[in-house]
């Protein structure tokens, strides 16, 4: 199962990342888990310096903004 | 140009909602309706063309080039980036320890933090359009110089002593000093124009609902407030008046682009141009929320000092361009 996390500071544009992330994953029938990452220590861990980030598996897959969907359906492939 | 919102706010209030010029609403409708479509108008041309140059630009280009400069360059640099960068205060805790673990002086980073908010493209642009090029410059300057001086003042005190553990390890360590530009590709103009267009849609996402207050209160302000009211009671640059401006800024939380039409009435009200700045850069740069995010990098101590460094430096600045301006 792939694992996600979406790595911000709780601004809003992180919780629409994750929405969408749960949302694609689960109308393309993939099992995802998501998590939310807000503790700043454990994402400056990943160098992430504009959030909203996504981390796929423990790599960082993007940053700076929320994905577009046919960002996240690569990723779910 | 701009004389054709003056134009549709004349046609939509008084004639065809026919309401006579001299009445306080009246006035303060044609205030309202021609700064927002102005300004709405203004901010779609102008983040969309800055937009598409400054695709290329991103955060990460901006921290290899501040890391390794000396310390007074660094802080000259780091206030112009904060400037030219458009920034969501939800960043700035990523940023700043993006910065410090790459060993840039928190002086230096700070006053790419400091500035950012007081200057940005939508802010300058307002400045032109409502309150002309001589303010504008007046604005910039003082928003730089507040950033240079206070990223200095905090180097000098040693802030980095000041931090979070982790992050004072963080800056000791130095784990990603040796960063360097990753080989950056050239953006096509087609990509250059999607980043554009997201740029605009978020841009006029955070601020429209500023904009709309910001000029709301503004025509108020113009509509009801008497004319000589601010002239005959603070107009003579009372010393006090600019800490209490200060003071009074600090709970107002605004970005940019809602206090500068209220800055408008202000100093068409004849409130002296000092007391209205120091108001202003209170109201932006000193706010609650942004300070209670510095908590998860920065300890008490050195929160204080830098909310203390600013309230002073808003005042000093308002004194300055008072006495320069009477």
């Amino acid at each position: 199962m792939k694992q996600f996390k979406v790595l911000g500071t709780g601004c809003a544009k992180c919780v629409k990342t994750a929405e969408m992330l749960e949302r694609i994953s689960q109308e393309l029938g993939v099992p995802v888990t998501v998590a939310k990452e807000t503790n700043v220590e454990v994402i400056m861990g990943y160098g992430v310096m504009s959030t909203p980030a996504v981390v796929l598996d423990e790599v960082l897959v993007h940053s700076g903004s929320i994905p577009n969907r046919d960002q996240i359906e690569t990723w779910l492939k | 140009m701009l004389y054709i919102f003056t134009d549709l706010a004349n046609w939509i209030v008084y004639e065809l909602l026919g309401l006579a010029q001299t009445t306080k609403v009246g006035d303060a409708l044609h205030f309202f309706i021609e700064d927002t479509t102005k300004i709405f108008a203004l901010l779609a041309v102008m983040i969309y063309l800055i937009a598409l140059i400054r695709s290329s630009l991103n955060i990460e280009t901006i921290r290899a080039f501040l890391a390794g400069k000396n310390k007074v360059l660094g802080y000259l640099l780091g206030a112009f980036f904060g400037a030219i960068t458009p920034f969501c205060s939800c960043s700035s805790i990523p940023v700043f320890l993006g910065f410090t673990s790459a060993g840039i002086p928190v002086g230096v980073s700070m006053a790419f933090l400091l500035t950012s908010p007081l200057i940005n493209e939508v802010a300058v642009l307002l400045l032109v359009s409502l309150l002309g090029w001589q303010f504008t410059l007046i604005y910039i300057a003082v928003g730089l110089i507040i950033g240079i001086a206070g990223g200095a003042f905090l180097d000098l005190i040693h802030a980095e002593k000041m931090l979070q553990p982790f992050a004072m390890k963080a800056y000791e360590n130095k784990p990603n000093a040796t960063v360097r530009l990753s080989s950056a590709t050239a953006l096509t103009m087609r990509e250059r124009h999607a980043f554009a267009v997201a740029e605009l849609k978020d841009i006029f996402q955070r601020v429209w609902i500023w904009v709309f207050v910001g000029v709301g209160l503004g025509a108020l302000l113009h509509g009801f407030v008497p004319d000589d009211w601010f002239a005959s009671n603070l107009g003579h640059g009372e010393w006090w008046s600019v800490p209490l401006a200060v003071l009074v800024g600090i709970p107002l939380y605004s970005n940019a682009t809602g206090v500068i039409p209220i800055m408008e009435s202000l100093l068409l009200k004849g409130l002296p141009i000092g007391t209205t700045l120091a108001f202003c850069m209170s109201t932006v740069a000193a706010s609650f929320p942004e300070f209670i995010l510095l908590k998860q990098v920065m300890q008490w101590k050195l929160l204080v000092i830098l909310f203390v460094t600013l309230l002073v430096s808003f005042t000093l600045v308002g004194w300055i361009l008072n006495m320069t301006f009477m």
